[in-house]
């Protein structure tokens, strides 16, 4: 049962950061590979904000570990930060992976802070 | 320049939901398999991570590089199952989980170790594939 909670959550989140990751990139295709960027932290949010809220298995282990896990990536941002790395941006390579922890962590602390309070 | 990007194709995004699924799932099975227990250092999503970061190298120079795949072939290994599989908001989370518990040290290496065997793997997955295919024509 929480396997299927966790496939039907993945099937979810996938598409949803390839959507998510069209729009931004197109928006903003020089720099950072912001789409990544933005699928990362909103998971992170999302993860921390249920985190949190105390949220039951059932629906960590769909929105949580399905969801948040399949919109988030960590093997695209590793993927990118390399190409920079090929391509010569060493700065964008250094600023991808030091912005993304940090944001990343942010969301996770400001969200979980923020449901708790309003679930106390 | 900013541009629109081009229309939809349901077929790839069935391929990243379904590649997604699996991948997500197949995380799940490796965290019940080795769990994180609080205050350790979550090796299994590292391991998870890394070899995700491992298969993207190889994936994304054997389609750009070696082999005309089919279109849906990058959308549902890359974006649907490497990405489903991977994950930054768990990585976010047990970094929190290691700093309230105290375990700031563990979590700088954590944090450290991720990114150095992570990017490391895409660097070496990278230069492997190139190498065996170099080798195999």
């Amino acid at each position: 049962m929480t396997t299927a909670l966790v496939l039907a959550g993945g099937m979810l989140g996938a598409p949803a950061r390839y959507l998510v990751d069209r729009s931004v990139s197109a928006r903003f295709p020089t720099g950072l590979p912001w789409g990544t960027l933005a699928v990362n932290i909103v998971g992170s949010a999302l993860l921390g904000g249920l985190i949190g809220a105390s949220a039951g298995s059932t629906l960590l282990a769909f929105a949580g570990t399905g969801c948040c896990g399949a919109l988030t990536t960590f093997s695209t941002f590793g993927y990118e930060t390399i190409r920079l790395v090929t391509e010569g941006a060493y700065v964008y390579a250094v600023g991808n992976v030091v912005i993304s922890v940090a944001a990343s962590l942010a969301a996770v602390y400001a969200a979980a802070s923020l449901t708790q309070w309003l679930c106390a | 320049m900013a541009s629109r990007p081009p229309a939809l194709d349901p077929a790839v995004l069935a391929a990243i939901s379904v590649g997604g699924g699996l991948g997500a799932t197949a995380r799940f099975g490796v965290a019940q398999w080795w769990p994180v227990r609080p205050g350790e250092f979550p090796w299994s999503t590292l391991a998870v991570n890394v070899v995700g970061c491992f298969a993207i190298g190889v994936l994304m120079v054997t389609v750009t590089e070696l082999w005309a795949a089919p279109k849906l072939v990058r959308p549902f290994l890359g974006i649907g199952v490497l990405g489903g599989f991977t994950t930054f908001s768990t990585f976010a989370l047990e970094l929190r989980r290691l700093i309230d518990a105290g375990a700031a040290a563990t979590a700088v290496a954590y944090l450290g170790l991720s990114m150095l065997a992570g990017l490391g793997a895409v660097v070496v997955a990278m230069g492997a594939t190139r190498w065996v295919a170099g080798r195999t024509t």
